[in-house]
C-alpha cells in the first residue's frame, strides 16, 4: 500500500528544515520607499512572480531549490504566485533578451503598487557573460527599475532568500 | 567512411567522429543514405566564410552506424542555398529556419520557410551571424513591430485557441504554446520559441578559448558540464592537445553528477504535477543533499567552470571519495524506496500511464533523441555506442522503454539514476592518478574541432573554429531539445490541456539551449 509506505517514509525522514534565513539589506540598490511602520504590518509576507527574461536556466534551478524542504519558504512568508497581478515582488533572472523586453515591461506594469524588483544572478545584475548586444539588453535595470541585486552564477538559495527578504525589509543604511 | 552503398569522403578526426567536405549536391545523397541505414540528423548550422576567401558553408552532423559524421558544403557568397533536408529528416526544419534567420543561407524548396529565432530584434534581411553585421543595438523599427508569427490555424465548429506564454505560470523558461482545442482536448499544439535568444553564437566570436568554454557552459545552465565538456573536447581536438587521463575521468564524474541532479529534480516535479507533493519534497531533499555535496567537494553546486580547456579545475581527494561514495549509497537506497511508492501509487500510475505518448515508429521518423527518445525505443546513447574516453572503459548500460508515455520517461530516469550512481562509484574506484590539467598546444593556423557528449537530456554537440591568432571564430553549440520539441507537439495530440504541465515536465526540454 502506497499510503503506508508514504507515512513510514515521512516519519523516517523527519523534519529537515533549517533555521529561517534573515534579510541582507546590503543587497538593496534603492532606498526602501515604504515607511518602517507600514513594513511592520505588511513586510511579514511576500508574494513573488518569477520572470525569466532570458536566463540560461541556471538561476531557475535555485528558485526551484528554495521550494524544497530544507528552506521552508512558506514559513518565512514567501509565496510564489502564477500572475504578476497578485504579487509584491518580481523576481527577474537573466540578461533581458530583446525578445523578452516587451513581456518583462508588461509584467512590471501589471504588478500592483507598491512593488519591488529583485534582480537575481550575475546576468540580471550586470548583463553577465551575455552583455549587451543586438539580441540582449543586458542587466535588468536597463529595462525596469530594480530594488535588490543578488550576484552569483547562480546565487545560492540562502543568498536568494536574503535578497527576497531584503526587498520588503528595512531601507539600506 | 562507408555509409550505405558508398564510400564517402569523410575521415576520422576523433574517436567515432568523422569529417569531410562534400559538394552541396552530395549532401542530399548522404542524408538519404544515412536515413536508409537507420541513422539520424543530429545538428545543422551555417558559417560565414567570406573573410576566408570563400562564400558561406552549411554544416550537418549525422548519427551513423560508425559514429558522428560531420559534413560541410561550401556555398556561394551571392546566392547561398543548399538542398532542403527536412523532407528526409523532419528535425532539420527549425534548424534550417534558424540558419536562415541568422545567416541568410536558404534551404531550397523547404516546405516551411517561416522565421524561427527572429522576432523583432533584427530586421528581415539582416543576418546577425554574418561577419559584417556588427550592430550592437536592435534595428530602429523594432518598437513598432511586433512578432507577427503566422501560426497554423485549426478551424471548425467549437475549436478555439489557448495562447500560453512567453511568461508561464510556474518557474519555467519563456516560450509560447498555442493550443487549438475542443473542450479540454488538444487538436493541435504549436510552439513558438526564440524568446531567450541572446546572441550567444555572435558573442563567441573573437573570444579567447578559456572564456568561450565558460560561455558554452552557460548555453543551458542545467547542462553545464555537458556543454563545457563538449566545447573543451572540440577545442582540444582542434589544437591536437592531450588531456591528462585523470581529467577525463573527472569530467565523466561531473557529467554523471549532473545527470543524477537533474533526474532527481525531474522525478520530484513529476510527482508534484500529479499532486503527490510528498514526491516533490522527498526528491528535492535528496537533490539538495546532492548539490551540497557538489559544493563541498568541488566548490560549486552545479559544478560550474569545473571543466576547463585542457582538463578540469577541481579534484577529489580520498576523504572526498569516501564522502561521495557514502552519499551515492544513501541516495540509491532512498530512490529505491521512493520508486516503490511511485510504483504502488494508483493515482500517479493512472496519470503517468498512456499520457503524452510518442510511439516508437513516429519517434524514429522524427528523430526523437536523448532520454525522452530512449523512452520511445530510440536506443541511442553516445556513452554506450560511441564512447569517448573514459566511457570506452566503463561499459554503460543504456536504459530504454517502448511505451513512449510519461511513465516510460519516468522509468528511464529511475534506471539512469541507478546507472549513474553505479558509474560514479566505478569512476571513484578506478580514477587514475596524475595531473588534472595540461596547457593547450599553441594555435599555429586556423583549426576546427567538434565535441560530442551524452548530456542528461541527450547528445550535446559543440563545433568550434579557432582563427590563427587563437581566438574563437565560429562556435555552434547544439542542444538536443532542437530535435525533441516537435515531439512534444505530437505527444500532446488528443491529450487534455490539464495534462500539458505533466507531459511537458516529462520531456523537460531546454529553451535557452536551442534559442541561443
Amino acid at each position: 500500500m502506497a499510503t503506508h509506505l508514504i507515512l513510514r517514509k515521512i516519519f523516517k525522514t523527519g523534519i529537515v528544515t533549517e533555521p529561517a534565513v534573515k534579510a541582507d539589506p546590503s543587497l538593496r540598490t534603492r532606498e526602501q520607499e515604504l515607511h518602517e511602520e507600514i513594513l511592520k504590518v505588511f513586510g511579514q509576507a511576500v508574494a513573488i512572480r518569477h520572470v525569466d527574461a532570458g536566463s540560461c536556466n541556471g538561476c531557475e534551478l535555485e528558485i526551484h531549490a528554495i521550494n524544497g524542504p530544507h528552506y521552508n519558504i512558506d514559513g518565512m512568508g514567501v509565496k510564489f504566485s502564477a500572475s504578476p497581478r497578485h504579487v509584491d515582488v518580481l523576481l527577474v533572472t537573466g540578461p533581458v533578451s530583446r525578445h523578452m523586453e516587451e513581456a518583462l515591461k508588461r509584467a512590471y506594469d501589471a504588478t500592483p503598487e507598491p512593488k519591488w524588483v529583485v534582480a537575481m544572478g550575475e546576468c540580471a545584475c550586470t548583463g553577465g557573460m551575455f552583455g549587451e548586444s543586438y539580441a540582449s539588453c543586458g542587466k535588468i535595470s536597463n529595462v525596469i527599475p530594480v530594488d535588490v541585486e543578488i550576484p552569483g552564477c547562480p546565487p545560492t538559495p540562502v543568498a536568494l532568500l536574503q535578497g527576497i527578504l531584503a526587498a520588503v525589509g528595512k531601507g539600506r543604511k | 567512411m562507408r555509409i550505405g552503398e558508398h564510400d564517402w569522403n569523410l575521415d576520422p578526426i576523433g574517436r567515432h567522429i568523422w569529417r569531410g567536405q562534400l559538394e552541396v549536391g552530395q549532401l542530399l545523397a548522404l542524408a538519404r543514405e544515412v536515413k536508409e541505414e537507420g541513422g539520424q540528423l543530429v545538428a545543422l548550422w551555417g558559417a560565414d566564410d567570406r573573410r576566408l576567401g570563400g562564400g558561406f558553408s552549411i554544416h550537418a552532423a549525422f548519427l551513423t552506424s560508425s559514429g558522428l559524421a560531420w559534413a560541410t558544403s561550401a556555398l556561394s557568397a551571392d546566392a547561398p542555398v543548399y538542398p532542403d533536408l527536412a523532407h528526409i529528416f523532419p528535425q532539420a526544419d527549425r534548424m534550417q529556419r534558424a540558419t536562415f534567420d541568422l545567416l541568410g543561407i536558404r534551404a531550397e524548396s523547404a516546405v516551411d520557410d517561416r522565421k524561427w529565432l527572429r522576432h523583432n530584434a533584427w530586421a528581415e534581411g539582416d543576418f546577425p551571424l554574418r561577419k559584417d553585421f556588427t550592430r550592437l543595438t536592435p534595428h530602429a523599427s523594432r518598437l513598432t513591430e511586433v512578432d507577427a508569427y503566422p501560426f497554423i490555424r485549426v478551424q471548425g465548429d467549437g475549436v478555439h485557441e489557448i495562447p500560453v506564454g512567453p511568461i508561464h505560470a510556474g518557474t519555467i523558461e519563456p516560450g509560447h504554446f498555442r493550443f487549438s482545442v475542443i473542450g479540454d482536448r488538444v487538436l493541435r499544439l504549436e510552439e513558438r520559441f526564440g524568446y531567450t535568444h541572446k546572441g550567444i553564437e555572435k558573442r563567441f566570436e573573437g573570444m579567447d578559448i578559456a572564456t568561450g568554454a565558460k560561455l558554452a557552459g552557460r548555453v543551458s545552465g542545467d547542462s553545464h558540464s555537458a556543454f563545457a565538456w563538449s566545447c573543451c573536447m572540440a577545442v582540444e581536438m582542434a589544437t591536437a592537445s592531450e588531456v591528462p587521463e585523470r581529467a577525463l575521468w573527472l569530467r565523466a564524474l561531473f557529467l554523471e553528477i549532473e545527470r543524477v541532479a537533474n533526474h532527481l529534480g525531474d522525478l520530484g516535479y513529476l510527482g508534484n504535477d500529479v499532486a503527490l507533493t510528498f514526491g516533490f519534497m522527498q526528491f528535492w531533499r535528496l537533490k539538495e543533499d546532492w548539490l551540497r555535496m557538489s559544493a563541498k567537494l568541488f566548490g560549486h553546486r552545479y559544478l560550474f567552470d569545473c571543466i576547463v580547456p585542457g582538463g578540469v579545475a577541481a579534484d577529489i581527494d580520498n576523504a572526498g571519495m569516501i564522502e561521495l561514495g557514502g552519499i551515492c549509497a544513501r541516495i540509491e537506497a532512498e530512490v529505491q524506496e521512493l520508486k516503490a511508492i511511485y510504483d504502488e501509487h494508483a493515482t500517479l500510475q493512472d496519470r503517468f500511464a498512456n499520457t503524452g505518448i510518442c510511439k516508437p515508429d513516429l519517434a524514429a521518423r522524427l528523430g526523437f533523441t536523448g532520454l525522452a527518445g530512449r523512452a520511445s525505443a530510440q536506443a541511442w546513447d553516445a556513452r554506450a555506442q560511441f564512447p569517448q574516453a573514459p566511457y570506452d572503459q566503463l561499459d554503460v548500460n543504456m536504459a530504454t522503454q517502448r511505451r513512449g508515455d510519461v511513465l516510460a520517461r519516468a522509468e528511464v530516469r529511475f534506471a539512469e539514476v541507478h546507472e549513474s550512481l553505479r558509474l560514479i562509484r566505478e569512476i571513484l574506484k578506478r580514477l587514475p592518478t596524475g595531473e588534472i590539467r595540461a596547457p593547450l598546444k599553441p594555435v599555429q593556423a586556423m583549426c576546427e574541432g567538434l565535441g560530442w557528449v551524452e548530456g542528461w537530456r541527450g547528445g550535446v554537440l559543440v563545433a568550434v573554429r579557432i582563427d590563427a591568432s587563437g581566438k574563437l571564430d565560429r562556435v555552434h553549440p547544439h542542444d538536443p531539445s532542437w530535435q525533441n520539441w516537435p515531439l512534444l507537439e505530437i505527444g500532446m495530440l488528443g491529450n487534455i490541456v490539464p495534462d500539458f504541465p505533466l507531459i511537458n515536465k516529462s520531456f523537460n526540454l531546454s529553451y535557452s539551449g536551442p534559442d541561443l
